[in-house]
């Protein structure tokens, strides 16, 4: 084990670092600062292991006491943790937010005019551009919807897309998530720790605004309301309390100063939704809906759902009310569909993919089958339907057993799955125990875009940072925390 | 106002109010007992009886402990969870409820309800507790005022203010009753009671303390502790804030700040039950009520106020609240008529 001598925390970091095989965000290859950490490095030497010791303390308590906790499933209620923060932020460079930004907005705009395209003439399929088969047997394709107008044709009004960077620093997408994407709130609240923590950095080093994010939510749901209705009443439809995500529900919904309220809130009469009040039944407009689909009307999908509004989906229909995202965005997030969005891209717009994806092979295509099995024990193999590091095998890390489970799951079903080489995620210095020593940690970046009228992309996003050693799983259900990201209004 | 956010800002308000009375209730007892010497188990278990009884506990009281000791007693009311109405049962019930409404409430409110939540949940709660009960009630006491206090200066005075009023008044009422309570049964069943000997008197004190009202009621009676001053002083005072006149006076106004009907009249049966009991407090006497006897005069103004409380449920909360079954069949049936009236129509 290294010695931990007491000096400042950036010189200890510079000479025990070792960021060598992988992508390093802040060194480069020969160990050197890159030049848009240098301000931050200049500034963050000036603090004392003490200084930042306490730092660290105190914005860890502060979450707590405010309560910007997730909810652990599968254990008692009550199990609320902290999402470990990390006190250093990865700085992006303005230029290459820029790139990250245009790619971003190409992204979603091929997206919806995909959604837009399946429920209603399918040109694409017809094309043969997608096989038909693979939409229409999508799990979370929704064919009550076809022929359906959503508001404004949008599908997809929030989109948290996951990019990771290989070895060669090159950004890639990962997956999007066009469903109810969670976590901008910490991009909020951590920003807010580090001004607070770090004031004077803020004031030296320059970096982009996060804040207006809930007024950009705001506007895009006012965008979307139902024809006629001039002030729109919006709400946030939550799961409840013990949702993961509660949390960040109540708090966008604060910061909009929109009613937050839980299925049993809500009633529909003549396909109209209510609230139930303290007055009476009040008219509902706007749904930000954080439930998904199958949970949303229990008269449409599952049943035994209690979470839902019984006749909210009649009501939708109807176009009384409307819903951010929209019903049937889920097949986007099949993985067998991400395959195909750089074809997206190219047969809707006519351009070439400024944001490339990660190689990705079918394993309902016959070739690519035969690839993944002889190779099970290098991929990474994952189930289409599934999100949060559940459902998938990490060839080069699981055990016999583990790979032959797979193999048969694979041979059952191959629409199900999907493969793709290992990537070795970029890393960033991150402290790693209580005597804030530093090591490289797997990271990724979720950026939120709002579609509505315009685009909107708050500068960063979330990044999340695998604090186990060696691990890729970001996810805050298996150990994963957070860093504050930076983009800063020049390239240095 | 969501019903669902108006019931919770109410019971989060009560809960708060409950687990600062627990701490005056069980401070104050314990302290009394530093005053009495030479107790055996029989007059130990005499004195703290009353105690679970007040809270209205008594038989659960009994489904986990064998004998009413000081300890089983103190550890009931403060810290087991089997107890829904323990203190730290109510804490953790407040700040659930706060939770569910955190948009509703200021950021300075909720961090210091948070902060009670996990100070009370550590086992340095219980270190302070073993080595100074007085020292932990102090610091509940502290952060439930505290509270009120950041209550008063940061939260909005819309509809919900008033649920939170409610909530708090209803409760605290309830608390005083229950506190004068404890020393009835001391007290001649009915008629009015005699000046009280020095253990007594002890006692009696026991009971301003826990209502915060010692200094108040020296200020007005002088020094000498007399039961019927106590009694008047606690349920008819107008100017204390924990009276029970002053309590159902404010969640009175609180009632009709929410539905602005004046005093006099009313709309649900949440405002007439409350004028009524305002009424009552207002022409009564003290002498009255020992002629009909202390305990029975408290008990039945304990079910008044939870008569109140229930009628506020039916008038807000629970509106027209179908069950899931219900509701899912009211809308098969509405989609279906209207597919009905589509098909004419396309005829």
């Amino acid at each position: 084990m290294p010695t931990k001598p007491k000096t400042q925390p950036i010189k200890r970091l510079l000479s025990h670092y070792e960021p060598s095989g992988f992508f390093d965000e802040m060194l480069d290859g020969e160990g050197r600062i890159r030049p848009h950490y240098r301000q931050f490095q200049e500034l963050f030497q000036t603090l004392t292991t003490r200084e930042f010791e306490h730092k660290r303390q105190s914005i860890d308590l502060a979450f707590l006491r405010q309560g910007i906790t997730f909810n652990v499933y599968g254990n008692s209620a009550g199990a609320e943790k902290i999402f470990p923060f990390d006190l250093l932020p990865r700085v992006i460079p303005a230029g290459e937010w820029e790139m990250l930004e245009r790619g971003l907005a190409q992204r979603i705009t091929a997206l919806n005019l995909f959604l837009r395209d399946i429920y209603h003439e399918q040109k694409i399929l017809r094309d043969g551009v997608i096989p038909p088969s693979y939409v229409l047997t999508g799990k979370h394709f929704r064919r009550e919807f076809v022929n359906f107008n959503v508001p404004k044709d949008i599908y997809i009004h929030i989109c948290g897309t996951d990019l990771i960077r290989d070895n060669k620093g090159q950004y890639l997408v990962l997956e999007d998530n066009g469903r109810c994407p969670s976590g901008v709130s910490y991009v909020l609240e951590n920003r807010r720790a580090m001004k607070r923590a770090f004031p004077a950095m803020f004031e030296g080093i320059g970096v982009q605004p996060v804040e207006h994010y809930p007024q950009e939510l705001l506007k895009m749901l006012h965008h979307i309301a139902p024809a006629g209705v001039a002030d729109p009443t919006i709400v946030l439809l939550t799961p409840g309390a013990y949702n993961s995500a509660y949390f960040e529900h109540t708090y966008l919904a604060r910061q909009m100063g929109i009613e937050i309220v839980e299925g049993r809130d809500l009633v529909v009469r003549d396909a109209r939704v209510f609230m139930r009040t303290t007055k009476g039944l009040q008219p509902v407009h706007v749904i930000y809906r954080r439930i998904d689909d199958d949970f949303l009307d229990p008269t449409v999908f599952r049943r035994d759902s209690l979470l839902g509004v019984p006749g909210i989906v009649h009501a939708y229909r109807a176009g009384n009310v409307s819903l951010a995202n929209s019903i049937g965005t889920g097949i986007a997030d099949d993985k067998v569909m991400y395959y195909f969005v750089p074809r997206m891209i190219k047969y809707y717009l006519d351009q070439e993919p400024l944001l490339a994806n990660v190689p990705t092979y079918l394993a309902s295509e016959a070739e690519d089958q035969k690839y993944i099995l002889e190779n099970l024990d290098q991929l990474v193999v994952k189930a289409a339907n599934e999100s949060g590091g559940y459902g998938m095998l990490m060839g080069p890390k699981a055990t016999r057993a583990e790979i032959a489970a797979f193999r048969k799951k694979i041979e059952a079903e191959p629409r199900n799955y999907i493969a793709q080489p290992m990537i070795s995620l970029s890393r960033h210095p991150t402290c790693v125990d209580d005597d804030n020593y530093f090591e490289g940690r797997h990271i990724d970046l979720r950026p939120y875009i709002i579609y509505g009228e315009k685009i909107a992309i708050v500068p960063g996003g979330l990044t999340r940072v695998a604090l186990r050693k060696g691990s890729l799983v970001v996810n805050s259900s298996q150990g994963g925390g957070s860093k504050d990201t930076w983009v800063l209004y020049g390239d240095e | 106002m969501l019903s669902r956010v108006a019931n919770s800002l109410y019971w989060m308000s009560r809960y708060i109010e409950r687990a600062e009375n627990i701490a005056r209730i069980v401070d104050v007892n314990l302290q009394m007992l530093l005053d009495l010497r030479n107790l055996d188990e029989e007059r130990l278990a005499q004195h703290w009886l009353p105690i679970v009884e007040t809270t209205g506990d008594e038989t659960q009281f009994f489904q986990l402990h064998k004998k009413a000791t000081g300890q089983a007693v103190t550890e009931f009311l403060v810290f087991q969870t089997e107890n829904p109405n323990s203190l730290v049962s109510a804490i953790c019930q407040a700040r659930e409820n706060a939770r569910m409404i955190r948009d509703q409430i200021t950021i300075e409110f909720w961090e210091e309800l948070n902060r009670l939540y996990w100070f009370v949940k550590t086992p340095e709660a219980r270190r302070i507790w073993k080595e100074s009960p007085s020292e932990f009630f102090q610091q509940v006491k502290n952060s439930s005022l505290h509270l009120i206090g950041l209550g008063y200066a940061t939260l909005l005075r819309n509809e919900g203010w008033w649920f939170v009023q409610i909530g708090k008044f209803l409760e605290r009422a309830d608390k005083t009753s229950r506190i004068l309570d404890l020393r009835s049964g001391a007290l001649p069943e009915k008629g009015a009671p005699e000046a009280a000997g020095q253990p007594e008197a002890l006692e009696w004190s026991a009971i301003l303390h826990s209502c915060s009202a010692w200094d108040a009621y020296k200020t007005l009676h002088g020094a000498e502790v007399h039961p019927r001053g106590v009694v008047e002083f606690l349920l008819f005072n107008d100017d204390f804030p924990r009276s029970a006149r002053f309590c159902v006076g404010q969640l009175n106004h609180a009632l009709r700040r929410i539905s602005g009907v004046p005093d006099g009249r009313f709309c649900n049966d949440a405002e007439k039950l409350a004028g009524r009991l305002v009424a009552e407090l207002q022409f009564s006497t003290v002498d009255e009520i020992f002629g009909r006897g202390l305990h029975l005069y408290l008990d039945q103004l304990q079910s008044k106020l939870n008569d109140i409380g229930a009628a506020l449920f039916d008038a807000y909360i629970f509106q027209q609240f179908n069950n899931l079954e219900d509701e899912i069949m009211v809308q098969q049936e509405e989609q279906q008529q209207q597919s009905r009236t589509i098909r004419k129509t396309h005829l």
